[in-house]
């Protein structure tokens, strides 16, 4: 039994670590401006096209910095002109704004890529096929939840110890009161989204390395999953969203098992619409009332 | 604003219609050149391009005509391929050629019969194409016909149990797959069925159901974009079972994937490069020597000189619609489409005639192997029906 | 009164003009035309928009699940209509599908919108006690398991699985020569069912709720109650505009109705202005003129003497667009209209103080 199911847990932990990686994204960002970054799935595909085409000019290891720091540019770029001026605006504009910038990153990719799909480089190492108990797969399928755990375990030090830390988990609170107390709202919302966007590099490096083909639309439903991730694992919650990943990825690994394919991404959404009517905080979330 | 706005529309309302230039005669490429079937689309228009480039008049009446191609990306999406074929029904084409992909034929060809226009399937293989649209031709085998073939190719390999998988939403997928199932259980194999859904990246789970199902084959008619996917992931896992598709795997996208990799695909095509015959073999070297050309050429067919099946389709599709042409001596689609069904035409993919439906008699396939040493497909054998 | 009454025929006299424009554009432009094209497409996706602008602009219920509903209706209407003789090919892996009726045009529209009603009123339930973004992502979510139910193997007979269903009676069948004539209409009297909606009671409990919520329910308007019929008001129509698109396609097939069809739609809305009727419909056919036929010259690589024109290449008409629907979005956020009408433009000041 475990030796038959023992292939689609690792492929679940797996893919959940990635989904994490996204979900991180995600939570910062709502946790501090109450927005879903619908964009923020399409940062992630862009991270996979910035490293196929970075590959084809400049060694390996000289690409995998770059495309982090590129990603992190998208990212800044994006909050600045496409959420910034929209700060006093009701939240249903930037939520339309934010559905405008994928739009236009998808049909971005699009032409530049010709609309094909583009062969991922292959990463030494990390796409080694390695044999576990009866389970033969990548290297990268045991590194991801690793690097999942320990960049989660940074990022939550990071917020409780730091300065910037302290000025995130201000703003998150209470928005207005954070800035009259002199903290630089823009800059940390700027930090939130760098963060965001790194931690989406990191993810479509591993992602990629997996399932080697970027497509402009490829992001869109990791991105989806990972954002339900974080709703499940409470909004606002970064150990909450890695957890949440994690039981996606599995689930939906136990799905196709279990011979119900169809219906592996349904699953996700049935299982967001649940949580989000009987326990809508998630399962880490904290309860917050309405002010009127 | 609403008065420029209104300017606007009224300006854009007054654009005429084309001009038409003497004595040119246009004929639609309705074909994918992005998307998930855009690699094979290219390489079909490639075909067609060629074509062209040796046949670039016809005599219609005493008079030299000029073809022109008027190239449609049809993206290969039905709602996208809707208005593709409006676009090139705007554009006064005499008749259409594509597509690949048998969904986006499908889609289109309302639009076709709709304007009169007549339309030649290159390579959509799935039956509705012809038989639910009196304005589709085809010069390609079928999906039943191709079925049969890999499953009895199967049967031959020694497999028991198939593994099926396809894509949802995908008819020329889907209905392969039912093809396939129906021939293998009819030969007394076990069969087990599954879908994924557009967008999946993740065949983990798939692959772990064919082996912990039993399965000792895979037959995964898909497109390319995915079967990619596939065989990456079929080989991370150590399969050691043959992969079986149709004709969509013959593209240099899976010659990739299963390059310096230990796994054995097999498909089912149109047409070999190697084909001894006459005609073949003198297409094969002047397509080579006009992709060795130009380098933009190169890279639309993949970035080698491999001769796929589907450009070999696509010249036949354009000579055919010559010969329609000239059988109708008229640029009048209505005229073309009476001239259709008595043409006949000696191809490259073979000889070419209509049947009722409007489907062109073959009765040949040609099964490739993709060797994972030389990065090429060698051929295996040919199989006909009531083999 | 008698200003309204005047400012009414006048209304009357323009939408006539504008149907009778139509139709004359349809006999001199021909059928092959792009302008026939945009004519059709244009308005069935304005009926599209205004439904959906009755939930996100009138109400304020952030709702993502339009397509969802579109796919009930189209499938509805074309799954009843499918002629008897051809059921066989249609549903080839199937036995000919489990239905074995067929009804008319006109009925089958109408059952379409009815059976995406009561999909949005089985949805509703539970969603519509969600707020804001949350209420967005659960209908986004809805309207992707919908689409899952349909491509289902196991309902193929009903549905022809992830097949694509034909030879359904399509716009030329019904009026040949008038097809745009026909949307017209249908279009026609579904936006004026929409418009007397929102002019009633129930209109501007649904404005007060958009307003302020607390506030509404202070008044004594039942919040649950008129969200869910606002939901399944926007459905019912949501679900022909469906079937009109299914129509209008020839074609049908449910992957087609993903989520960036949705986000297609909102964004209409959104450049028409939200709350906007009139906006809704102008940016329909705009947005449709644009992405089918205007800008298509963007997508063809242009040599201009011996110069090749640059950026020119396929895919690169979509990049203008979304640019520009990006300014429209960052820098016109009332969009063409507001939240005012075309038939209020005359008297600004007396339309906003009817209205606050």
């Amino acid at each position: 039994m475990f030796d038959t199911l023992l292939p689609y847990l690792l492929a679940g932990v797996s893919v959940g670590g990635q989904y994490a990686l996204i979900a991180v994204g995600y939570t910062l960002v709502y946790g501090i401006l109450r927005l879903i970054n619908f964009a923020h799935g399409d940062i992630f595909t862009a991270a996979g096209f910035f490293m196929v085409y970075l590959v084809a000019s400049v060694p390996l290891p000289l690409a995998i910095p770059l495309v982090i720091i590129l990603t992190v540019v998208l990212g800044f770029v994006v909050e600045r002109v496409a959420y910034k001026p929209l700060r006093s605006a009701p939240r249903m504009s930037i939520m339309i704004s934010a559905i405008g910038v994928s739009y236009l990153l998808q049909n971005l990719m699009w032409y530049v890529t010709g609309g094909l799909a583009k062969q991922y480089p292959v990463l030494p190492g990390l796409s080694q096929t390695i044999q576990i108990g009866s389970a033969t797969t990548k290297l990268v399928t045991i590194v991801t939840p690793i690097l999942t755990i320990a960049l989660v375990v940074a990022l939550v030090m990071l917020i409780n110890h730091t300065k910037i830390g302290m000025a995130m988990r201000a703003v998150s609170v209470d928005f207005e009161t954070s800035q009259l107390m002199g903290i630089k709202i823009n800059n940390v919302i700027s930090v939130t989204f760098i963060i965001g966007s790194a931690m989406a590099a990191i993810g479509s490096l591993l992602y990629f390395t997996n399932y080697t083909a970027v497509t402009p639309t490829v992001g869109a439903m990791p991105g989806l999953k990972a954002f339900v991730a974080a709703v499940f694992g409470g909004i606002g919650s970064i150990p909450g969203a890695m957890i949440g990943a994690l039981i996606i990825g599995i689930c939906e690994n136990l799905i196709k098992a279990a011979g119900w394919t169809a219906f592996s991404d349904a699953f996700t959404f049935a299982l967001l619409i649940v949580v989000l009517l009987f326990r809508p905080t998630g399962l880490f979330g904290e309860k917050t009332t309405d002010k009127v | 604003m609403k008065k420029l706005i209104a300017l606007v529309l009224a300006v854009m309302l007054l654009v005429p219609a084309f001009a038409m230039a003497d004595n040119v005669i246009r004929i639609g490429v309705f074909e994918p050149s992005t998307g998930d079937n855009g690699a094979g689309g290219k390489q079909e228009i490639l075909g067609i391009e060629y074509a062209n480039s040796l046949a670039p008049t016809v005599t219609i009446g005493g008079e030299e005509y000029t073809v022109e191609l008027v190239i449609e990306d049809n993206q290969s999406l039905t709602d996208k391929a809707i208005s593709a074929a409006q676009s090139l029904v705007s554009k006064d084409v005499s008749v259409v050629l594509g597509s690949y992909g048998s969904g986006v034929s499908m889609a289109g060809g309302d639009v076709f019969a709709e304007a009169g226009v007549p339309a030649i399937g290159v390579s959509c293989t799935n039956p509705n194409v012809t038989l639910l649209c009196d304005y589709y031709w085809r010069i390609c085998f079928l999906d039943p016909f191709q079925g049969t073939v890999m499953a009895n190719f199967a049967k031959e390999l020694g497999a028991t149990k198939a593994y099926v998988l396809t894509m949802l939403g995908e008819d020329y997928g889907v209905g392969l797959g039912k093809y396939f199932v129906e021939a293998f259980k009819g030969l007394g194999g076990e069969v087990v069925e599954e879908n994924f859904t557009e967008g999946t990246s993740d065949f983990a789970a798939y692959i772990n159901n064919a082996v912990s199902n039993g399965c000792d084959v895979v037959f995964a008619p898909c497109a390319t974009t995915y079967a990619a996917l596939i065989i990456d992931q079929a080989a991370a896992q150590g399969i050691s079972f043959p992969l079986l598709a149709g004709d969509t795997w013959e593209n240099s996208a899976i010659l990739n994937a299963a390059k310096g990799k230990n796994i054995k695909v097999y498909c089912s095509t149109f047409f070999d490069e190697n084909d001894d015959a006459a005609a073949a073999a003198e297409f094969v070297t002047g397509f080579k020597a006009w992709l060795n050309a130009d380098s933009g050429k190169m890279t639309n067919n993949g970035g080698n000189d491999i001769v796929a099946a589907v450009s070999a389709l696509g010249f036949d599709a354009y000579n055919v619609a010559l010969a329609a042409i000239k059988a109708a001596d008229s640029a009048d689609a209505a005229a073309i489409v009476e001239a259709l069904p008595g043409v006949t035409y000696e191809g490259v993919t073979g000889a070419i005639a209509f049947d009722d439906v409007g489907d062109a008699k073959k009765d040949m396939a040609y099964i490739k192997f993709a060797n994972p040493e030389t990065g090429a497909f060698d051929f295996v054998k040919t199989q006909k029906v009531g083999e | 009164m008698k200003k309204g009454n005047k400012r009414l025929i006048i209304s009357l006299v323009f939408v006539a003009l504008l149907y009778a424009a139509g139709c004359l554009i349809e006999h001199t432009a021909g059928t092959k035309s792009m302008v026939v094209t945009v004519l059709q497409k244009g308005a069935v996706y304005a009926l599209i928009a205004v439904s959906m602008n009755l939930l996100n602009g009138f109400t304020g219920l952030f709702s993502l699940g339009q397509a969802g509903f579109m796919l009930v209706g189209a499938y509805s209407y074309a799954i009843l209509t499918i002629p008897m003789a051809k059921r066989a090919a249609v549903y080839q892996y199937y036995n000919g599908g489990w239905v074995q009726f067929t009804i008319g045009v006109i009925p089958a529209l109408l059952v379409a919108g009815i059976v995406a009603a009561l999909f949005a009123a089985l949805i509703g339930m539970p969603v519509l006690r969600l707020k804001g973004d949350y209420l967005a992502i659960a209908t986004l979510g809805f309207a992707e398991i919908i689409r899952a139910i349909v491509q289902w193997d196991t309902i193929g007979p009903l549905t022809n699985g992830s097949n694509l269903l034909k030879t359904y009676p399509t716009l030329k069948n019904i009026m040949p020569g008038n097809t745009v004539l026909f949307t017209f209409i249908v279009v026609g009297i579904c936006i004026g069912l929409i418009l007397l909606l929102i002019n009633s009671t129930y209109g501007r409990a649904f404005k007060a709720i958009r307003d302020d919520e607390v506030a509404a329910e202070a008044m004594g308007i039942n919040l649950f109650h008129h969200k869910q019929m606002a939901f399944v008001i926007s459905s019912f129509f949501a679900g022909i505009g469906g079937a009109l698109l299914a129509m209008y396609q020839g074609s049908l097939q449910a992957n087609s109705f993903k989520s960036s069809m949705t986000y297609e739609i909102l964004l209409i809305v959104v450049i028409g202005g939200m709350g906007s009727v009139s906006g809704s419909i102008m940016a329909s056919f705009l947005f449709i003129a644009c992405s089918e036929w205007w800008l298509r010259f963007l997508d063809a690589e242009t040599v201009l003497g011996n110069i090749k024109v640059p950026l020119l290449a396929p895919g690169f008409r979509m990049v203008v667009f979304s640019v520009v629907i990006m300014v429209v979005v960052l820098f016109f956020r009332k969009g063409i209209m507001g939240d005012r009408e075309l038939w209020e433009l005359g008297s600004r000041r007396g339309a906003k103080g009817g209205r606050k």
